[in-house]
């Protein structure tokens, strides 16, 4: 995406631009061969516990360029992205950024994903956004639910978020939806 | 007052709009007396929210760069929603430093990528401000501009709460030397008479989406933040986050949680706003019994 990342960055010598940790890196402008392991990150993660390898479990995965089992971990899934880690790690690792990258280059490679429950709600997401130009929250959780054949569980939520209206029933759209259109297919 | 209130463009973002509608409302009244005017962006578009950037790099660019086209270039841009403030101004700083990527944006929007646009945040534009000063009841000693001795008491006095950040004050490293607030919410309400608590779980992120894919791992993090609150022993939560705010209210599972009241809400009070009882009719726990045995309304 962006040519200057290149240049600035130093690849690890292990590596060469078939890696998958070449694709990592120049996605993510976060060079992870400069991890030392001090694990601040997982101390400080709030969902480690639920997560197969701990944040720099998957950096120490891209060391060894074992590639496939950090994309195929569920942590890749289960990080939100807080940047907690990140604000603590002494090597300014950005771990948000590499999360985003493995996990984009596990749907382009077919990787099956180890947390389909989040990958469903993030594409409900995106196809709201898609048709209306924002978030219809109340169709994003319908549909999810479809699409998990979930229906019974969290009722009452649903419940108590329609009856203080945290849900509308009918989306806001934007006016200018060729502009979104534009966005979710940039012209060659 | 009819002094001429200052512009400034808002983006409220979806959560905003819809679901925490109270953030909203009392956002923008607040702002308005404290002299601002918050106007929204015509048309905005949604950020992107963590979706868009989790999955798909490229529209989440594309959506958080329409909205900074869209902003006038004579004003900052406020963004009320933490998630979203961080998509606007990384994109506006991935922008700034790449010209290819200004030639896109250049095509796509048909306009020059503003470089000087500021995009700030609530906290930003409060951290300046005397509120005290804008309370009628506080005589101010117009030498030094402090609040000098109250007449009366203090709005908020009486209450006492627990500053809930979540992951809003956290940001990716090529953003960390930005000015950070923390502590920013502490310093206001207590200038208004409330006490603030310590306690180790301002800033521990509420599980954003997870809440929606695994409740599972939620329902524990937010009973842990709950937990801890109700043992600081204060009046109520109070956060600047509509996520966070969702979040706390759905997903906790104590019974007897104490309220969570939007920064902005809070704030309104103080500042003597009455039409806080549709606000706080879409809050799940009712906040309206302590408020009012505090004698806060
Ligand atoms: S905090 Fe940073 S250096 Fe330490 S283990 Fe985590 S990523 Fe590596
Ligand atoms: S950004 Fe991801 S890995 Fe880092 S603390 Fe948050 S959830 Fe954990």
């Amino acid at each position: 995406m962006d040519k200057n990342r290149e240049k600035n960055l130093q690849l690890p010598l292990n590596i060469t631009s078939k890696d998958i940790g070449y694709d990592v890196i120049t996605r993510s402008n976060v060079n992870y061969n400069t991890c030392y392991h001090c694990r601040c990150c997982a101390s400080g993660c709030p969902f480690v516990h639920a997560m197969d390898y701990a944040p720099h479990g998957i950096i120490r995965l891209l060391q060894l360029r074992l590639y496939e089992q950090a994309l195929k971990s569920s942590t890749i899934w289960l990080c939100v992205g807080c940047n907690t880690c990140s604000s603590v790690c002494p090597m300014s690792i950005d771990m948000s950024a590499i999360m985003d990258a493995l996990r984009q280059i596990a749907l382009e490679q077919n990787i099956k994903v180890a947390q389909p429950s989040t990958l469903k709600f993030h594409t409900e997401v995106l196809n709201s956004i898609q048709r209306y130009g924002r978030t219809h929250k109340l169709e994003i959780m319908l549909r999810y639910k479809v699409k998990t054949m979930d229906f019974f569980s969290d009722m009452d939520v649903g419940i108590k978020m329609l009856t203080k209206r945290k849900l509308d029933l009918m989306p806001s759209k934007i006016n200018d939806m060729e502009a979104i259109k534009k966005i979710f297919k940039p012209e060659e | 007052m009819d002094k001429k209130l200052i512009e400034i463009s808002y983006f409220p973002g979806c959560s905003l709009a819809t679901s925490a509608k109270e953030n909203n409302i009392s956002l923008i009244k607040f702002c308005r007396s404290i002299g601002y005017e918050l106007i929204e962006l015509e048309d905005w578009n949604c950020c992107g929210s963590s979706s868009a950037h989790s999955i798909d790099s490229k529209t989440a660019f594309g959506l958080a760069s329409r909205n900074l086209s869209l902003a006038l270039p004579d004003r900052p841009l406020l963004a009320a929603c933490p998630s979203c403030l961080l998509r606007l101004q990384q994109t506006h700083l991935h922008l700034s430093n790449n010209s290819d990527l200004q030639n896109d944006y250049k095509k796509m929007w048909g306009k020059q990528f503003n470089k000087d646009l500021k995009i700030i945040h609530f906290f930003e534009m409060l951290s300046n401000i005397n509120l005290p000063a804008f309370i009628d009841n506080v005589e101010i000693d117009n030498k030094n501009g402090k609040s000098k001795t109250p007449l009366k008491k203090l709005p908020l006095e009486n209450i006492s709460f627990v500053p809930y950040y979540g992951c809003m004050l956290a940001r990716p490293p090529e953003m960390n030397k930005m000015p950070n607030y923390h502590g920013l919410i502490e310093k206001i309400l207590s200038s208004l008479g409330a006490k603030s608590y310590l306690w180790s779980y301002s800033s521990r992120c509420c599980g954003t989406f997870l809440s929606a894919s695994r409740p599972d791992i939620v329902t524990p993090i937010v009973n842990g933040i709950m937990g801890q609150a109700l043992e600081s022993g204060a009046d109520c939560i109070v956060t600047a986050c509509a996520m966070c705010h969702l979040n706390l209210e759905i997903r906790c599972s104590i019974k007897n949680p104490i309220p969570t009241l939007h920064f902005s809400e809070i704030l309104s009070l103080a500042m003597g706003i009455k039409d806080y009882k549709g606000w706080f009719k879409r809050h799940i726990v009712d906040p309206l019994p302590m408020l009012k045995s505090k004698g806060i309304i």
